[in-house]
């Protein structure tokens, strides 16, 4: 039997397409982004080496905004881990202790996860839209007629603006996480709280939040990550303006490599997005320690 | 007794209403949203810019649906991205449980570092592989068919596919395979009628998902197919919307023809949606 479970051949056979695949479309161009980074090249003629130039071209003496693009998105990570994950918990601890219309609610608030963010992005467009959006016009029916504006349109409040698609969408997705691990816990736990007398509002921060720190890491890994790789509803509502107020490092690398075709240099925002990626969930690992 | 009994049901009730009030308010905060998107969708833009933007319809305008298969080419875009999606799910799942087998019942020596490697693809973002992937597929010839998205979305989806796979043919007890061996069964015979046959919770929670990631996905859409024949419904809405943007019945059409068959499929079955979407996360 063990020589059954060892046969090379057979193990080559099952793990080819996996591993082919995997090889040829994450491995290699992730490793070739970083080659390209190293040089000078705008897709058609020579490559010239110029080693960590552009590397330091976007940190030293920017001039494309890149700096306040990962400005932005630490901005957007921010909002995500401050204002999505606590009503994320809010709603995930109230469901988890069995209220009427636990399922209704449960299943409404992941539906907006499961809709495409370019379709969230479009909804978005139209409701902040300056003449006749939906928030100008409840603005205008409640008689807040003076704070109505072009939301998108004003560099002060675009970025607000498409903040609040991203953390209207996946409030129900980290929601959905912290229920499921809040259902999980003892419910001994709990009891013990009500015994000693422990209110709601206790127990949901001093008992249940402790207990599922693991999944709250997740949720912070998933947030900030999230925001960094943040594209779709950011391109589909502004494309990164009005005069770059909601540039990120995503749409500013599209941008530099499908339009300036400066592969170089967009390779290298690529390599800078990935290295955040590691760094950031490594650095979140390490200050969450879960045992 | 009545009396003793009385407080603690008043207590209860104001409990009720303090909990239920901010899950009613975000409730309609999530829903409002997408009840004025299908009004709009039934709407003309005279309609909606003289002011009748919220209520239901004066004239429920159906032309608006008709319009946007017709110019808008949302019936090709829906069927490249079922057709996208469909094949993407059909490799995940076949090449998942095969690597899966492989990693997790078969003995070999770098089978935990195969899986490591498999495991760290996770954190990669798709950008990162977007520039080289479209110079590569253009060299050879896969650009602007669907090859150029169902290849790298399968590469993107298979490292949480094998994770889900993993876990599931761990507990599945060996002795099963012992048996089939002594039955006379080879490693492909144990792969095809014991393994195989055990892995459909696994196939269904990976299809969801999968389905999800390549129906919504943009950026790859947008940038390795030009095609207008050949668009999934993502870029294909980008392009609509900018063909037609000032026309907001049609634009909320095509807006609610892409949502609904995943809305609707998902109401029927919102459980497995959401366990799968979550399955890979939390084994992080």
């Amino acid at each position: 039997m063990n020589k059954l479970l060892s046969n090379k051949k057979a193990i080559v056979l099952f793990l080819f397409p996996a591993f082919a695949i995997f090889l040829t479309f994450i491995i290699v161009p992730s490793s070739v982004s970083l080659y390209y980074s190293l040089h000078d090249w705008n897709g058609v003629g020579a490559m010239t080496f110029v080693g960590i130039k552009n590397y330091v071209r976007l940190f030293v003496n920017n001039t494309d905004g890149f700096t306040s693009a990962v400005w932005h998105a630490g901005l957007i990570a921010l909002a995500s881990v401050f204002i999505q994950l606590p009503l994320s918990f809010c709603f995930a601890s109230i469901l988890a202790r069995r209220v009427r219309g636990e399922r209704f609610y449960l299943t409404v608030f992941f539906i907006p996860v499961i809709i495409s963010s370019t379709v969230v992005a479009q909804l978005w467009l139209k409701i902040f839209n300056g003449s006749y959006g939906l928030l100008n016009y409840l603005l205008t029916a409640v008689g807040l007629e003076k704070w109505t504006r072009a939301w998108l349109a004003k560099p002060q409040t675009a970025l607000p603006a498409v903040i609040i698609p991203i953390i209207w969408q996946y409030v129900g997705y980290h929601m959905l996480l912290m229920y499921t691990a809040i259902k999980g816990l003892s419910s001994d736990i709990f009891e013990a709280a009500r015994i000693d007398g422990a209110t709601n509002f206790q127990t949901a921060i001093r008992i249940t939040l402790p207990n599922i720190r693991p999944i709250i890491r997740v949720c912070v890994i998933f947030a900030v990550i999230g925001s960094l790789k943040s594209y779709d509803i950011i391109f589909m509502m502004t494309k990164g303006g009005p005069i770059g107020a909601t540039e990120v490092p995503t749409t500013l690398m599209v941008e530099t490599l499908f339009t300036a075709q400066r592969y170089g240099y967009g390779s290298a925002m690529a390599v800078i997005i990935i290295l955040l990626c590691f760094l950031l969930s490594l650095l979140i690992k390490k200050f969450f320690k879960v045992e | 007794m009545k009396n003793k009994n009385k407080p603690k049901k008043m207590r209860i009730t104001a409990g009720i209403t303090a909990v239920q009030i901010p899950l009613a308010i975000w409730a309609l905060l999530q829903l409002f949203p997408i009840y004025w998107l299908l009004v709009l969708s039934f709407k003309s833009n005279q309609e909606i810019f003289s002011g009748n933007s919220i209520s239901l319809p004066t004239v429920w305008r159906f032309e608006n649906y008709d319009f946007v298969f017709r110019n808008g080419n949302m019936g090709t875009y829906l069927f490249n991205s079922f057709l996208v999606t469909l094949i993407t799910i059909l490799l995940v799942s076949t090449f998942a449980i095969m690597a899966s087998f492989a990693i997790s019942r078969m003995r070999w020596r770098l089978s935990s570092a195969v899986e490591s490697m498999f495991i760290l693809g996770i954190t990669v973002p798709l950008h990162a592989a977007l520039l080289p992937t479209f110079l590569m597929l253009g060299k050879i010839d896969l650009l602007n068919t669907r090859w150029a998205l169902i290849l790298p979305y399968t590469a993107f989806s298979l490292p949480v596919a094998i994770l889900i796979c993993n876990g599931l043919m761990r507990s599945i007890p060996r002795d099963i395979d012992e048996a089939a061996f002594l039955d006379g069964c080879g490693i492909f015979g144990v792969f095809f009628r014991v393994i195989v046959p055990l892995m459909k919770p696994a196939i269904s929670t990976i299809s969801i998902f999968t389905f999800l990631h390549s129906w919504n996905e943009l950026l790859f859409a947008q940038i390795l197919i030009n095609d207008k024949a050949l668009k999934t419904l993502t870029a294909g809405i980008q392009s609509l919307v900018g063909e037609h943007s000032t026309a907001w019945g049609p634009v909320c059409a095509a807006l609610a023809v892409a949502s609904i068959p995943t809305i609707i499929a998902y109401l029927f079955m919102s459980k497995q949606v959401q366990q799968s979407m979550i399955a890979g996360s939390i084994k992080q």
